[in-house]
């Protein structure tokens, strides 16, 4: 058989490029398709053409590794090693063809090997008034300030916890924007409890102690979140409590929320990839071995899989190529050691999922008019019926109550749904199970499957 | 430059200037803004919610939410986090007519 495989890459952030370039070496032409309009992702988003700051401005400690990517991956597309579809959303995936959204409509791709380099977005959990205009996610602030060279609001509070926050926070300080308030809802003794995994890369740990020594007095740990305020334009506060239970109110017009990551795990479902509940981020994973390989020819890399960050979504993108072309006959790199990184890359990233955990008692705690469902203003109370009629099943939950069944379908509201059904259910957050994939991914116009004669 | 809206520029503020145009009002932003940036650099939301009585201003600003949705003149609607406003852009907060 001489046919050149077809190997197509969904992603063109750390693990895209990495294992696109690893597929190159080995003399393939894979086929990357991202809805950026120029590879990177979300950490190494790049902003549009004709802005000046630097990568070492944009990046600050990562920008030799933001430069490096991008630079690899424009060369291989400009030396036409790689065929780059930027702007495109994966919509649907059926019998080996990806249904691609882009600007002219949707078109057909066919591979017989897909790599998954979809990435992750944050993990947000409801705070009453979370629907109000103003309130974002830590990495919209952050795409903001990159991207487009702004800050979201005049006065800015920041919360939610884990390492996006702390540094969310220095770079919006440092940009010059008015940073009211850093409210971590994880305790110190939390914080501490995770820290001799941390050790696993002391650097990193330690820069992270430094940019959080920037924040100053505007930080606060173990904080529990009340509400957020807000009049007809948007939000106008946030109320919160300290550690020792005072109550506090901090003006502000914007609110940026995050809890970690939330592995986007869409297409790896559409693609029939098995799923186990992870502990350890209270969510579901897809699961495949430690090369990535998750069957039928599907490969999982990067921040969708585990939740390693973007030094191990690089290693990841470069194992899961690796195990593509072991699978395709082709001699594949060696992978001795990127698989020992990757080890300590996991024990770190248990340190931060304990140090910085999901605020499943404040989910719990949801007052019954509380929104959970941003998309179609489902609330809390309405999950809650939902289990009392129809049981503890997270896809009956979402049929009768509707929440994840929006237009974000369930991005960002299924994780607090199946925690409030839990509750009510008398079961843990696994029993209830997971919200199936439902095709297209993203939403699609009609007309984008309308053709021409 | 001086706003009137919730997006405060911080770099970048040198680029070219370029208008479009919202429910029929002429605005001002810069060559390489995302609409979001455009509506909101001289505004504080970018619609209202179809499901409660409050205006909506993004929440992801990575294509995910789909929260910034808005129109355009012609009809289609678009991603507002994810597309770069041009000169002469006809936007509006409401699809052309009211959901049934």
């Amino acid at each position: 058989m001489s046919k050149t495989p077809r190997i197509v890459i969904v992603g063109a952030g750390p693990a895209g490029i990495r294992a696109a370039a690893a597929l190159v070496d080995a003399g393939l032409h894979p086929v990357v398709i991202d809805e950026g309009n120029r590879a990177g992702g979300q950490i190494y988003r790049r902003p549009p053409d004709g802005f000046v700051r630097t990568p070492e401005q944009l990046y600050g400690s990562e920008a030799a590794k933001a430069r490096a990517l991008h630079a690899l991956f424009d060369r291989l597309a400009a030396d036409g090693r790689l065929t780059h579809r930027a702007g495109s959303s994966v919509i649907a995936l059926q019998e080996g063809r990806l249904h691609v959204l882009g600007e002219g409509g949707v078109q057909l791709v066919s591979y017989d090997r897909l790599i998954l380099a979809t990435g992750a977005s944050d993990r947000v959990a409801p705070v009453p008034g979370w629907q109000s205009a103003g309130v974002y996610s830590l990495g919209a602030a952050q795409i903001a300030l990159k991207a487009q060279g702004v800050a979201l609001g005049r006065r800015i509070v920041l919360t939610g916890s884990g390492p996006l926050l702390t540094l969310v926070g220095a770079q919006l300080v440092k940009a010059g924007a008015d940073v009211a308030a850093v409210l971590d809802t994880a305790p110190w003794h939390q914080q501490m409890r995770g820290f001799w995994k941390l050790a696993a890369r002391p650097l990193v740990t330690l820069r992270g102690l430094a940019l959080r020594a920037k924040l100053g007095s505007r930080y606060h740990a173990g904080v529990s979140l009340e509400r957020i305020e807000a009049d007809g334009q948007g939000v106008t506060a946030m109320c919160w409590r300290d550690a020792g239970g005072r109550q506090r109110l901090t003006e502000c017009d914007t609110i940026g929320m995050g809890w970690h990551l939330r592995a986007e795990t869409h297409l790896a479902d559409l693609a029939g990839c098995a799923f186990t509940y992870d502990e350890q981020w209270r969510q579901w994973l897809p699961k495949s071995d430690e090369m990535g390989r998750a069957g039928n020819g599907v490969y999982l890399a990067g921040d969708g899989a585990r939740l390693l960050g973007a030094d191990g979504a690089e290693i990841a993108g470069r194992l899961a190529a690796a195990a593509c072309l072991a699978d395709l006959g082709f001699p594949a790199p060696s992978t001795a050691a990127d698989l020992r990184k990757l080890a300590r890359l996991e024990r770190f990233a248990s340190g931060l999922a304990c140090a910085f955990p999901w605020p499943a008692a404040m989910v719990r705690a949801l007052p019954d008019d509380a929104i959970v469902c941003r998309c179609e203003n489902v609330t809390a109370g309405d999950v809650r019926q939902s289990v009392d009629f129809g049981g503890g099943e997270a896809n009956r939950v979402k049929s009768l109550s509707r929440v994840g069944m929006g237009r974000c379908q369930g991005r960002y509201c299924q994780l607090a749904a199946v925690e409030l059904a839990a509750v009510q259910a008398g079961c843990t957050p696994d029993a209830i199970g997971r919200f199936r994939g439902q095709v297209p991914v993203r939403p699609a116009p009609i007309g984008a499957f309308l053709r021409d004669g | 430059m001086i706003t009137a809206g919730r997006i405060v520029r911080l770099a970048e503020r040198d680029r070219a200037q370029l208008h479009f145009c919202l429910d029929g009002q002429i605005r001002s932003a810069l060559a390489g803004d995302t609409v979001l940036t455009a509506m909101l650099a001289s505004g504080q939301a970018l619609r209202m919610s179809e499901f409660g009585p409050e205006p909506r201003a993004g929440f992801c600003l990575m294509g995910a939410c789909q929260d910034c949705w808005v129109w355009q003149e012609e009809g289609p609607r678009l991603r507002a986090c994810s597309t770069l406003v041009t000169q002469g852009m006809r936007l509006r907060t409401t699809p052309r007519e009211s959901w049934p």
